[in-house]
């Protein structure tokens, strides 16, 4: 499969300003660095905790932000420069789902003026009444619901809204960003299910940023677990789950517990100490050591670089002997002289 | 004072009594003349040190449920009928004064959001001394060094120096260790958190909830948790009560409700959570429908609209709640014979 969407070495800094003079007294370093690549028609999913830059990155990929430096390929284009109307053609390819459909519908709209006002905007040529009642029914939406305002719809049900005002203009890429997170439990499996029956029926490509990692697993084929601003692994959900190679995705996956009593009781749990450091003041060398329990000196004072690992596993971190399946939690100062 | 002895039959009984004793409690909001019920004839109890888990969705009554038990309901909302037994006392015939005196000593709360159960405009300490000064009665230094003592149990490092910093200088999990610094301060004998790890990462929640297993442990702290995250249920909790639409639907230890679920809502929840140690690519089962709105009447079993077993008994008659259930067909509990 060929790539849609390729993502080299893009960095995203927010300049901070301050003073009378607004002088530029320091930067947020949201992403530094940051390379993906995802295949036509694949779910892939970005997973990290606050502050960890996923949703930057992929505001970055919607265009919404400016990266620093590097370049966002799409379909063979370089949309990273694009500015104003040159963008036009891009933007009815990529649309995005957001975390909470009750702040990114307007509730002066209903339902069917929303999904019109999408079709209106990017000069859709058919008939916009059976187009807005055509994307209902494929979101499990019945045609009266054109006429709801958005406080008239369930949580679940606005979300479906939300994704089928993604579908409107026959995107290629869409942006998940937290889209099933503000949902009940019994809700999420529905939407979770339509976003991968869509994904199949039109052969859809998702970018799909969360912090469930359980959500993530289940959806997504390839993922990157980002720390940081930075990519700390990433590979197939297999791969990932399975074997976690970097010292941060095993505190990740061992932090969420699982619907199983007695397999809780089994699992020996190994919290992560202390909290996530500042992006505005990120440490030096590996941006995990802070926090990591197999950190040695090496890791204080150098940037560990994504090495490859078996099958498309890759990760980053000097403890990883890429030769072996397991990661080291006994290398210590030796290898770092 | 409402300190009430009869319920008090020697004290061989009273270790019989649990901590905490509902019966029959019925809360419904007020509004325009009517009355929208809100959690409907719920009863349970908890026994000391115990930790008890409420899980439900939005609009099951859970969070309603326990701001009644603490005398926190709004003036929209009024308990409609219904017993509060702490230690045997009803908490329903205390005065405000007694009742606020019993919250903070006797029974504390975590909630969801540490910014805004924080005041910003004062500093971590006042706050912190003010609750031991207020509960404790001890003079402000002892009550100081009693702060820094907590503020060290809940893991905040360099405690002296963060007494005198406010909430916005602290980050989420911070907040929270600082909430359940309050909530201890007074060493309560009941601790109600709701959603306490629901805003913070899951790093953060691990450490959070870890702790607060720990001091329940340590203390002896009965803790009810409120939570609609399974996974945090099945690692914390040694009871489940589910809720749904105003009612517990089901009660139980932890590990039957998991393994063999009798009401079909906790059978379908527990078969909507995508896991980790399953089949990623088996489709998830959700459950139909949206959650019961409490605005909206429903005949019979309020789940009914959304069950896969439904019948014209479950659309006609609501259920009787016995041996766990509240369901005319519960699910068989029959273990599977191991081949």
């Amino acid at each position: 499969m060929a790539d849609l969407l390729r993502v080299e070495n893009v960095s995203v800094h927010f300049p901070i300003h301050k003073g009378l003079l607004q002088r530029q007294v320091g930067e947020v370093r949201a992403v530094e660095g940051v390379s993906l690549s995802l295949r036509r028609g694949e779910a892939f999913g970005l997973v990290g905790e606050s502050g960890c830059g996923k949703t930057t990155l992929a505001r970055a990929v919607l265009r919404l932000v400016d990266p620093t430096s590097g370049a966002i390929w799409f379909d063979g284009t370089n949309v990273s420069g694009l500015h104003g109307k040159a963008l036009g053609p891009y933007r009815k390819k990529v649309a995005a789902i957001f975390q909470d459909p009750f702040s990114s519908l307007n509730p002066r709209m209903t339902s069917g003026q929303i999904l019109a006002e999408v079709l209106h905007v990017h000069a859709y040529e058919g008939d916009t009444h059976n187009r807005v009642a055509e994307l209902l029914s494929l979101c499990g939406l019945a045609p009266r619901f054109a006429d709801l305002y958005p406080h008239e719809m369930s949580g679940g049900q606005r979300q479906r809204v939300g994704i089928a005002r993604a579908l409107a203009l026959d995107p290629e890429l869409i942006v998940c960003d937290e889209a099933v997170s503000a949902l009940d439990v019994s809700i999420q499996a529905q939407i979770i299910n339509l976003l991968e029956e869509l994904r199949v029926k039109f052969g859809l490509t998702y970018l799909f940023i969360g912090h469930d990692l359980s959500v993530v697993r289940h959806l997504c084929d390839r993922l990157a677990v980002m720390y940081l601003g930075r990519i700390m692994e990433t590979g197939t959900s297999e791969e990932i789950f399975s074997t976690p190679r970097h010292p941060y995705t095993q505190a990740l996956i061992d932090a969420v517990p699982a619907p199983d009593p007695d397999g809780e009781d089994r699992r020996e749990h190994v919290a992560l100490a202390g909290e996530i450091p500042s992006p505005l003041d990120p440490p030096a060398g590996c941006v995990f050591h802070t926090r990591c329990p197999i950190a040695f000196s090496k890791c204080r004072a150098d940037v560990p670089p994504l090495q490859r690992l078996e099958g498309q596993h890759a990760a980053s971190c000097f403890a990883i002997n890429p030769n072996t399946s397991t990661t080291d939690h006994k290398v210590r100062e030796p290898l770092s002289q | 004072m409402g300190d009430n002895g009869s319920f008090r039959l020697g004290e061989g009984f009273v270790q019989h009594v649990p901590l905490l004793d509902i019966e029959n409690l019925s809360v419904s909001l007020l509004q325009d003349g009517d009355e929208v019920p809100l959690v409907r004839n719920i009863s349970f109890s908890i026994a000391r040190g115990e930790t008890l888990a409420i899980v439900g969705e939005s609009g099951s009554g859970k969070s309603v449920s326990s701001l009644a038990i603490l005398g926190l309901l709004s003036k929209a909302l009024r308990i409609q009928s219904g017993r509060i037994l702490f230690e045997g006392q009803d908490l329903r015939q205390l005065d405000d004064e007694a009742l606020r005196k019993m919250r903070g000593r006797d029974m504390s709360m975590v909630f969801q959001e540490p910014m805004t159960s924080l005041n910003p405009v004062r500093s971590i300490g006042s706050q912190i001394i003010e609750s031991i000064e207020e509960n404790m009665g001890l003079s402000r230094s002892e009550a100081r060094a009693r702060a820094i003592d907590l503020l060290k149990e809940v893991g905040v490092a360099d405690a002296e120096r963060r007494l005198k910093q406010y909430p916005h200088h602290f980050s989420g999990g911070m907040r929270q260790r600082v909430m359940i610094a309050i909530a201890l301060a007074a060493e309560p004998k009941l601790i109600i958190a709701d959603e306490p790890t629901t805003a913070l990462d899951v790093t953060i929640q691990a450490q959070i909830l870890d702790l607060m297993a720990r001091i329940c442990k340590d203390h002896g702290t009965a803790l009810i948790l409120i939570t609609h995250n399974l996974g945090i249920v099945a690692r914390y909790a040694q009871r489940v009560n589910v809720m749904y639409g105003g009612r517990i639907v089901e009660t139980g230890g932890a590990r039957a409700i998991y393994q063999s679920p009798r009401h079909p809502y906790s059978e379908g929840l527990l078969q909507s959570v995508p896991r980790l140690d399953q089949d990623r690519t088996v489709p998830l089962k959700p459950i139909q429908g949206s959650p019961a709105d409490p605005f909206t009447s429903i005949s019979g079993c309020r789940f009914h609209p959304r069950c896969p077993y439904a019948t014209d008994l479950c659309r006609q008659d609501v259920p009787t709640f016995a041996a766990g259930v509240a369901c005319h067909f519960p699910l068989s509990t029959d273990i599977q014979a191991t081949a």
